[in-house]
């Protein structure tokens, strides 16, 4: 009968899982009532900002489930925004403007050059995959530049925004914004499920030591593969939104400044626990923002940030939150 | 003795010109504790690591349960039966003492490609990942991180990790360095006690364990196999004294 507590006492879930946990369920409370407060303020551009802070943390929230969980240094995640962006260019040229089937395929497309890169990036590792997943994803960058029916190097206008089932409920900033806040919070849950389920912990193991796993009969590469895949669909996600808000595609989206950045954002709000990853990115897009009012040289400041970040609080502003013991450390 | 449960012939390893194992052929019987033991840097863990699928041998044969298993990964072979234990502790830091047996045991509990249920919460698991950490006294660590336990019980957390795979062949690569005087007999104890259920091949340097548990003795001295006998053949042989234990004595 002792024997019981103790597995309970391991079982339940650790405080520090709860803590940012809950610190996530701050954020998304937050974000909920930024339209209305916006519009007391009368300072409507702000849910414009919002959104677009969000669709990078879904971006950032997908990357660190290969970066933060699998160790995997992905420096072509950009490219999966590129397919979710031209996906939306496409198929509404087709006449398909329906946002669920322009995701579904987003999400196709993603899967299928994840499978395909991700088997060939996975045999390397360290710099080298680094540099394998920065060439695949510049390929898939200059396809898009080359690919002269829509825009090329400038991109492509949309006609308007996507429908949800034949609504038109994107078409006003605050629909756009829910719409965005929904998928966020539906991001977010799938992946923190995810990493606790049996395939996290294998992924986990993995990330800590992959000769641990291999002597208990695990072999690493389908469970990287998995990850890498769901990444790349989570991420294009992102970019179907990012095409809707600004009703127009580019490959800009996709350039490796882009993939750089997703990983500037983890490294930002601190990898692995997904609530750092989410405010890496809604961080990241405000500060840009932001600064960017300022000056035109507002990227030097925004370097100092980094820097400061990474010298003093190695596990980013999510860890900087915990020490200051404004989320509670379970440890 | 009847066919052997491992039987290792003219396995060797090298790294150009440096022959690390030459000419290794040994057979463990089902049911016995086969002590390897051998001066400092004589090839034992390199020998354990071809015999796990950790390092691909350059020549020679592994045959396991009657199955030719040379060119089987490590993976494909804990799945058979054959686990091993690590000399430098190779644990999941990170993961709390359950949670590292606990995914040994789900390793062969059924799919791992299940994305939605937190597997903390999967009582199969968690029972049984229990009963293996009690059996090597670690119950009382469950929850504690691996990272944060002393190395004693990281030694024993390594030993619940590799029971957990269920092993039918055990490979124990110095399970007693650097344990206590208690913990060490508690884990000598443990082995004799495993040994009705485990085949065991055992790398050790505490003279007293070995020969309190070998059924059989093996000296590998610069990569070669010496002599195989009883502990009493091993302890009598002059080659042996020479080699290993007249460099103790002196």
């Amino acid at each position: 009968m002792t024997d019981l507590s103790h597995i309970h006492a391991a079982a339940a879930p650790r405080t520090r899982l709860a803590g940012r946990l809950k610190l996530a369920l701050g954020v998304f409370a937050i974000m909920a009532v930024v339209p209305p407060v916006a519009q007391a303020l009368d300072e409507p551009f702000v849910v414009v900002i919002a959104t677009r802070m969000m669709i990078f943390a879904i971006a950032a929230l997908s990357l660190d489930l290969i970066l933060g969980y699998g160790a995997l240094v992905s420096f072509g995640h950009a490219a999966y925004l590129g397919f979710g962006a031209y996906a939306v260019a496409i198929l509404s040229r087709a006449g398909m403007d329906d946002l669920l089937i322009q995701i579904l395929a987003a999400m196709a497309a993603s899967a299928v050059f994840a499978l395909v890169t991700g088997a060939i990036s996975l045999r390397t590792r360290g710099v080298y995959f680094i540099m394998i997943t920065l060439a695949f994803g510049q390929m898939a960058f200059f396809f898009f530049v080359s690919f002269s029916t829509l825009g090329g190097d400038d991109g492509v206008a949309l006609a308007a925004r996507s429908t949800i089932a034949g609504m038109p409920l994107l078409q006003d900033a605050q629909g756009m914004f829910y719409a965005t806040l929904i998928l966020l919070i539906a991001v977010f849950a799938g992946l923190y499920r995810l990493t606790l389920s049996r395939f996290g912990r294998v992924l986990t193991g993995t990330r800590e030591s992959a000769l641990r796993m291999e002597a208990i009969g695990f072999r690493p590469f389908p469970y990287q593969l998995t990850a890498y895949v769901i990444a790349g669909c989570l991420c294009s996600v992102a970019g179907v939104l990012l095409a809707n808000q600004a009703i127009y595609v580019s490959p800009a989206y996709m350039s490796w400044h882009r993939a750089g950045e997703l990983i500037v954002m983890l490294v930002l709000g601190g990898v692995g626990s997904l609530t750092g990853a989410m405010i890496g990115g809604l961080v990241t897009i405000a500060l840009e923002e932001g600064l960017a009012r300022y000056s035109e040289h507002w990227r030097l400041g925004f370097g100092m940030i980094l820097i400061l970040v990474a010298l003093f609080s190695p596990g980013g502003l999510s860890g900087l939150l915990r020490r200051l013991g404004l989320v509670r450390d379970g440890k | 003795m009847s066919e052997a449960l491992l039987s290792v012939r003219n396995l060797s390893k090298s790294y150009g010109a440096l022959k690390v194992t030459q000419d290794v052929s040994i057979d463990v019987a089902e049911g016995q504790i086969h002590a390897i033991i051998g001066p400092n840097g004589a090839g034992k863990t390199t020998l354990i690591s071809q015999l796990s699928g950790q390092l691909r041998s350059n020549a020679g044969q592994v045959v396991y349960a009657g199955e030719d298993i040379t060119r089987l990964d490590m993976a494909a072979r804990v799945r058979r039966g054959l686990a091993r234990s690590f000399q430098l502790t190779t644990l999941l830091p990170g993961f709390s003492a359950l949670e590292n047996v606990a995914l040994a045991v789900q390793a062969r509990a059924g799919s791992s490609f299940r994305f939605f249920r937190p597997a903390a919460t999967e009582t199969a698991l968690n029972d049984e990942a229990m009963t293996h950490l009690a059996s090597t006294g670690l119950a009382d660590r469950a929850s504690r991180m691996a990272g944060s336990l002393s190395h004693g019980e990281k030694r024993q957390l390594e030993l619940a990790v590799a029971l957990a795979t269920r092993p039918r062949l055990l490979l124990l690569d110095e399970p007693l360095a650097g344990t206590g005087h208690d913990e060490a007999a508690r884990l000598v104890d443990l082995f004799a006690a495993l040994k009705s259920r485990v085949t065991m091949v055992l790398i050790e340097h505490d003279m007293d364990a070995v020969f309190a548990l070998a059924d059989k003795v093996s000296v590998l001295v610069y990569g070669q196999i010496v002599v195989t006998g009883t502990p009493a053949d091993v302890r009598a042989d002059p080659k042996v004294r020479a080699a290993y234990l007249g460099e103790e004595a002196a």
